[in-house]
């Protein structure tokens, strides 16, 4: 491995430093047995620390310089807590220490020096050095440049993504060298660009060909630079970014499609309790929103009762979510709507109580603050297809989820016995009972069931949104939106009429604007209505006559 | 020009008032009431509930230092539910019929604008906590809450100077607030900066909006055209969690594309995992983290008082601390809790605020405050970044629209004027009645 050391004698804060930077911390890496050396000389460690301790963030930068050039073996270690805020110093002795976990009020700390460990501190003593977005990039990019040689396979990818844009003399060379060495596909590939994009800003029309066709944003950048100017780089380049707004454009249609089936996938989990408890039985329940928010603070309490474990919490959440919800419709159908049994509009105003109160419950009780839910590691950030799209997995999680639910739907009304009771009775009720089906058996159990599924929406929710007692308020209107537009009565209806309204909503908002676009959805509802007054998918038979 | 210094008469004047705290006689063993006007339920329980708290716990505190003028103090709170008409209402009910000395309340500007007419009707003192707009400067409030001046333009400043933002997205909630905040930031940019229309992305947003797919990507490719971008965000409330939420999935680094928010505290973070979003901005004029004792006094009292260890202190708390200390001060200062009295007294008042230095009620009723850039951590925290050299005092009328630029107020004799025009040299006088019903029919 070919590194030029020799020129970091003469670093300086300036455009080049992140270059140096990197080769310095490489140097360091390299150079361990011979660095071991400085270990002994604690006082150096002390004064390069101290001299992050300034205001400026300028001077911050040159002393990281500093430090990376001092090829002092703990330089890693210092460079990643300054990283993560976790480098402090005590007010009192002045002592740099670091914090390895920052919860509460009193923080567990090591020696940033010597390594010992020092016991718990309070944060009164402590006084962290700050960074800012600068420093935070320095330091990244000079970690990422060890990391490409050193790093496993997926740091290696993210190193060499970083370089694009960032190549100069000093740097191609080594890269070069460093390109030879490396077997992964992909990390060569994008070295490949990098190196291409440093060539095409010397006026090399070969590097047009290598750049063609990628949707890395900072290639596209350079190839409209190149294009600027004049002769036949620029034509070429002028030709590659044609053919990249290209694919540019088929990607922003799947992108745009994605968006509107995961907004109508979140639509359908929270209006699909509602088609049952609406849809089939015909009760309008205000509360449903509530139901949902029940959803998810029992997603949030499993999480307070398993701390550390938000994945098993989050699968865990799933049955006590359902189970919840369901209770608390079943005392709801019970005490309140069994009595107002054909009075529609008492059962609405009842019903609109009933959420008033438990929304005040859930202030009283818990708080009327948001909570937090923590998202599992395994289902935060996103799949990247290519450059250019990005598919967010919380979204494709809570789209799988909304797939299961409505399938498990499917086949209970279709399937058991229950669905063959509660679509008889809602046909026929008289008929129903004089076959010797408990209707009101039937009743609760369906309500439980609409309620059930709405806390599984709830659920699903708290990875998406706000955990707090408004958090049903927002999802009652577009729940009714949705069945009565599927049509009353067909679950069928409300998947497509969600996934439909989903996709229209994100197809609108890029040029009308989110407001706007709310606005089109709902006109677009009533005009419809106005034409199919039973919706997408009218019920069919005597039992929709009556 | 926003770094306003008051000036060595203020100071003085205050200092004096520090050192004669009047040894008051009780003129009566009434206890002095202390009316607190903010929502405990609907939507904006969420913010308004701890100011309540907090209120009640430097009431708590005053008792046990020996109440104010030999007197008790007794709160008293109402609820205004999210209801904006219901504020006039409530606040009528605490001047009227429980005839309070002050009300501490308010939080969204609408409920404000309710309640102006009520005040000056039956001459009651209000102090109201949140940063806000400006355009307004009532004789019976007094707005301890940053105006534009000591907010958005020294942030917008930062981003220009220290980051090198070229483009600009100004995202927001849809009311008066974002609105009024983007039209001047708008005009700034422009003047300012010289930057040209294509530069600026504008973005309005429905309260509650929760999904934020399109306008993150939308943004994203905005920022991937070479020149440095940041987001502007005035979006307010429950919106910002899902926002956030999005931004971090979607990898929008702050190193990037930065959001810099003007209604994102710690109080709004708790609700989130802040791990994808180091880096990102907010301005303020107080952190939870700021690093001096009279802040880490509060912190714990507010720990205590809560009984809990995960409660976190914000901007607002804070202005409420100040208004506090403001009026008692002031009322030592009178000798009485006369509304007249009071109101005179105050101006000129010098308190400590907690970050380090001193909070100064002007003549327009607005206070001097320190501006902060703050970085969001991992902890949920922002750490401060950057930091005006000395305090700024709230301008009422911003400097940048064209309605207001020659307006001032000063609430002194003789003068006693809101809106004061320079140019014409007459009192525009109060129209509260007139912006009362403008806001509470434009919600």
């Amino acid at each position: 491995m070919r590194i030029p050391c020799t020129f970091l004698g003469h670093a300086r804060w300036h455009a080049a430093m992140t270059r140096i930077v990197s080769l310095g911390l490489l140097c360091l890496l390299i150079a361990i047995p011979v660095a071991a050396t400085a270990q002994d000389d604690v006082d150096n460690g002390q004064a390069l620390l101290e001299a992050l301790d300034v205001r400026s963030f300028q001077d911050k930068a040159e002393a990281i310089n500093a430090i990376i050039e001092s090829e002092d073996e703990r330089a890693n270690d210092w460079l990643q807590a300054l990283l993560d805020g976790d480098l402090q110093r005590h007010k009192d002795d002045g002592r740099f220490v670091i914090v390895t976990d920052n919860v509460g009020r009193e923080w567990p700390v090591i020696d940033a020096l010597s390594g010992d460990d020092l016991g718990e501190m309070s944060r009164r003593d402590l006084a962290r050095i700050n960074i800012n977005n600068a420093l935070r990039r320095q330091l990244r990019s000079a970690l990422s440049m060890v990391e490409l040689y050193t790093g496993d396979r997926d740091e290696r990818r993210e190193a060499a993504k970083g370089l694009i844009g960032k190549v100069d003399d000093e740097l191609s060379d080594s890269l070069a060298s460093r390109l030879e060495n490396e077997s992964d596909e992909d990390v060569r590939h994008r070295l490949n660009q990098a190196l291409a994009v440093y060539r095409l800003e010397q006026g090399d029309i070969d590097a047009v060909e290598t750049l063609a066709g990628s949707l890395n944003s900072d290639v596209r950048v350079a190839l409209t630079r190149a294009a600027d100017g004049e002769g036949a780089v620029a034509d070429a380049a002028q030709a590659a970014l044609a053919d990249i707004e290209q694919t540019l454009k088929l990607n922003r249609g799947a992108e745009t499609l994605y968006f509107g089936l995961s907004m109508g996938s979140v639509l359908v989990l929270a209006a699909i309790g509602l088609a049952i408890t609406f849809g089939v039985m015909g009760v309008i329940n205000m509360a449903h929103g509530e139901l949902i928010m029940l959803g998810a603070y029992s997603s949030w309490m499993m999480q307070q009762l398993l701390p550390g474990y938000p994945g098993i919490a989050v699968l865990l959440s799933i049955p006590v979510g359902f189970l919840v919800s369901a209770l608390v419709g079943v005392v709801i159908e019970r005490s309140v709507i069994q009595h107002l049994k054909g009075r529609p509009l008492e059962t609405l105003l009842a019903t609109f109580g009933v959420s008033l109160i438990l929304q005040q419950l859930v202030r009283t009780v818990v708080s009327p603050l948001n909570r937090s839910v923590t998202t599992p590691e395994w289902m935060s950030g996103s799949v990247a297809i290519n450059d250019a799209l990005s598919l967010t997995l919380n979204r494709l999680y809570v789209m799988g989820f909304a797939v299961l639910v409505f399938a498990a739907l499917i086949l209970v009304m279709h399937r058991t016995r229950l669905g063959l009771e509660v679509r008889a009775v809602t046909q026929n009720r008289a008929m129903a009972r004089s076959m010797g089906i408990r209707a009101t058996r039937v009743d609760i159990m369906t309500f439980a069931l609409g309620s059930g599924v709405a806390g599984l929406a709830g659920v699903a929710l708290a990875q998406l949104t706000n955990v707090g007692p408004n958090l049903g308020q927002s999802y009652i209107i577009d729940s009714f939106m949705v069945v009565v537009f599927g049509g009353v009565g067909n679950l069928w209806g409300t998947l497509v009429a969600g996934l439909s309204l989903g996709i229209i909503n994100q197809v609108l908002e890029p040029w009308a604007g989110a407001v706007l676009a709310k606005i089109m959805v709902l006109v677009f509802i009533i005009l419809f209505i106005q034409k199919r007054p039973r919706g997408l998918f009218p019920q069919k038979g005597r039992a929709a006559e009556g | 020009m926003y770094q306003r210094i008051p000036s060595p008469r203020w100071l003085a004047a205050s200092l004096i008032a520090l050192g004669v705290s009047a040894p008051a006689v009780a003129q009566d063993d009434d206890p002095i009431k202390v009316g607190i006007l903010h929502s405990l339920s609907g939507t904006m329980a969420i913010s308004e509930s701890t100011l309540k708290d907090t209120v009640e716990m430097l009431v708590e505190q005053q008792n046990e230092a020996g109440g104010l003028l030999g007197r008790e103090l007794e709160p008293v709170v109402v609820d205004p539910a999210s209801d904006w008409p219901l504020f006039a209402e409530r606040a009528r009910e605490l001047l009227e019929q429980e005839e309070v000395d002050v009300i501490f309340g308010n939080w969204t500007s609408v409920s404000r604008k309710a309640v102006l007419p009520v005040m000056e009707e039956l001459n009651g003192l209000l102090f109201y906590p949140v940063q806000y707009e400006g355009e307004e400067s009532s004789e019976n409030v007094f707005y301890t809450g940053a105006a534009p001046n000591q907010q958005s333009i020294p942030a917008v400043n930062y981003l220009h100077d220290q980051v090198g933002v070229e483009r600009w997205v100004l995202a927001g909630t849809d009311y008066v607030f974002p609105r009024t905040t983007n039209r001047i930031l708008e005009a700034y940019l422009k003047d300012e900066f010289g930057v040209a229309d294509d530069d600026i992305m504008v973005n309005y947003t429905p309260f509650g909006h929760s999904d934020w797919q399109n306008i993150v990507s939308e943004i994203k490719r905005f920022g991937s055209e070479g020149k440095k971008t940041a987001v502007v965000s005035t979006i307010n409330g429950d919106a910002n969690v899902p926002f956030y939420r999005e931004l971090g999935n979607q990898g929008v680094d702050a190193a990037d594309i930065p959001v810099m928010a003007f209604s994102v505290g710690e109080q709004e973070l708790s609700g989130i995992d802040t791990g994808p979003l180091v880096g990102h901005l907010a301005a303020w004029n107080y952190f939870m983290s700021v690093d001096t004792d009279a802040n880490y006094d509060f912190i714990d009292a507010w720990i205590e008082y809560n009984d809990d260890e995960t409660v976190v202190t914000n901007d607002p708390m804070e202005a409420h601390y100040i208004g506090f200390n403001m009026w008692t001060e002031a009322v030592r200062k009178a000798g009485t809790t006369d509304v007249d009295a009071v109101k005179d007294a105050i101006i000129g008042v010098s308190v400590p605020n907690l970050s380090g230095g001193y909070a100064t009620m002007m003549p327009n009723h607005h206070i001097t405050k320190p501006v902060m850039v703050g970085e969001i951590q991992d902890n949920g925290q922002f750490a401060v970044v950057w930091e005006t050299p000395s305090t700024v005092a709230g301008d009422a009328w911003s400097d940048y629209l064209s309605g207001s630029r020659d307006l001032i107020a000063d609430w002194r004799k003789p003068m006693e004027c809101g809106n004061y025009n320079v140019a014409e040299g007459t009192c525009m006088g109060s129209n509260a009645e007139e912006q009362a019903e403008e806001a509470l029919s434009g919600d």
